[in-house]
């Protein structure tokens, strides 16, 4: 490929098997309390 | 198309695939032709070999996903206990209305607290990992049935084989060195309220306030080596500018910061939609200065910077947002439950209370049925894998509806991660 890089591959769409434990963090819980940020949350099982 | 976003933001451009979670680095004629633009035939032809072989290898979604069923056992994670409604300040936008939510000061007592742990382990099932927040008000001024509540809900967790983890949000005012030490020794997670220069401070947050506060956070982090707190600051009207207070705030010494919009319907510091312009150009220099003082190899957090592509959070969760209403509940010094600290005295969302449990199982039913797709133009968007629809909270609060987000937040929302994606490319590349 010339004119796309690839950065970072990710694997989203399979977690919807995979996920759903839980155990995470609550996303407004530990620093903003206003907003909900569920994206920079980071996933227990890894 | 709501699967790919092709971006520029920091001077490069990016293509963000929605549903696998993967991110490129493309040049201005890739970037042109997805927004539509004529591209060199030259190009042309190379933009679209790339394009299908990256579909081809599955990293770029052709078509959006199927939106799953989603069940969940209706379970506790996490509660925000209101210790205190009562505060030694009187912040001019205080969501607490300086304190009480409306509502008379008090404290809570140790029984209240005592009995919504009980209850959150009671109702936790399966799960090991929870969440308690002390919050107020100003958590510290009922600081003795903090100090019962860490020990009896290590104690009374640890007999069920669970975790609790603790926060607490304070203004920083009685942080004298025996709180300190408490709060280091039990390794509470910290949320430290202020907004940056003297001046922008202390024109919210009370004439002195700077002054008294910073030497007591700068003690607190030294002694706990930096580590596990977040630094909160609120923008208004006021600081437009806010990567200055950034600045302010990182030249302090503090390295984990985390600024939020505050969220008003008027008064002469609301953000009205005449800033979103300004407010998205100072969030392109405030990762400029996060990128500046990465690359110098200095600590520097940003809380919506932070975002892990590989190993984020799963599908589900991103669907089903914060739990508020659902997993997540607020605890007024009395005993009452509310979806979460921001719904705290709108009596409608009072939805039962320590001694009873959960009443208001439509609610519930309501607030877990509340996922991204049922909310308004989420479903189309780009981000939705990031915000999940947003804060119910505030989407209420400005539009009257929990399925009706908050188009000025969602703006900042995309904004931000646009960024915090430019960033972590960037971190990718110079790697």
């Amino acid at each position: 490929m010339k004119l796309i890089q690839p950065l970072v591959q990710g694997n989203l769409a399979s977690t919807v098997r995979t996920g759903g434990c839980g155990e995470c963090k609550n996303s407004c819980q530990s620093a903003c309390k206003t907003s909900c940020t569920v994206g920079n949350q980071v996933c227990q099982k890894q | 198309m709501a699967n790919w976003h092709c971006f520029k933001a920091l001077e490069r451009f990016f293509l963000f695939d929605v549903l696998s979670n993967s991110l490129f680095s493309v040049t201005e004629p890739v970037y042109d032709y997805l927004q539509g633009r004529p591209v060199k035939a030259a190009d042309l032809v190379q933009i679209e070999a790339d394009l299908a072989e990256l579909k081809g290898r599955g990293l770029l979604s052709d078509t959006r996903e199927i939106e799953p069923e989603i069940v969940r056992e209706p379970l506790l994670k996490a509660l925000c206990l209101h210790v205190s409604h009562d505060c030694n300040l009187r912040c001019r936008y205080c969501f607490a209305g300086t304190g009480p939510f409306g509502g008379k000061r008090e404290n809570m007592s140790f029984e209240v607290g005592k009995k919504a742990i009980d209850l959150l382990l009671r109702n936790s099932g399966g799960r090991q990992q929870l969440e308690v927040d002390f919050f107020g008000g100003e958590p510290l001024l009922n600081f003795n049935v903090v100090k019962q509540l860490v020990a009896y809900g290590r104690e009374a967790a640890g007999s069920c084989h669970k975790q609790i983890h603790f926060t607490l949000t304070t203004n920083g005012l009685a942080l004298d060195e025996p709180v300190r030490s408490f709060l280091n020794r039990e390794e509470i997670a910290l949320v430290l309220s202020l907004d940056g220069r003297p001046g922008i401070n202390d024109r919210m947050r009370g004439k002195g306030c700077y002054e008294k506060v910073v030497p007591n956070f700068l003690a607190l982090i030294r002694e706990r080596e930096e580590k596990n707190y977040y630094l909160r600051g609120t923008f208004t009207a006021f600081n437009r500018d806010f990567s200055e207070d950034a600045a302010h705030l990182y030249n302090l010494g503090f390295r984990e910061l985390s600024l939020e919009p505050v969220v008003e319907l008027e008064g002469e510091y609301r953000l009205s939609g005449v800033y979103l312009e300004e407010l998205k150009k100072e969030y392109e220099r405030l990762a400029e200065l996060y990128l500046e003082k990465r690359r110098q190899g200095a600590g520097f957090t940003f809380f919506h910077f932070e975002i892990n592509l590989e190993h984020g959070p799963c599908l589900l969760k991103r669907l089903t947002g914060c739990g508020a209403g659902f997993d997540y509940f607020a605890v007024t010094p009395a005993g009452d439950l509310y979806p979460c600290h921001q719904f705290v005295g709108r009596s409608e969302f009072l939805m039962g209370d320590v001694f009873s449990g959960i009443t208001r199982l439509d609610l519930r039913t309501e607030f877990g049925a509340a996922t991204l797709y049922k909310k308004e133009g989420c479903s189309d968007c780009w981000s939705r894998f990031y915000c999940s629809g947003g804060c119910h909270a505030n989407a209420h609060f400005i539009n009257g509806s929990i399925y009706k987000p908050d188009q000025i937040g969602c703006e900042l929302q995309r904004k931000r991660l646009e960024l915090a994606l430019a960033l972590k490319g960037i971190e990718m590349y110079e790697k």
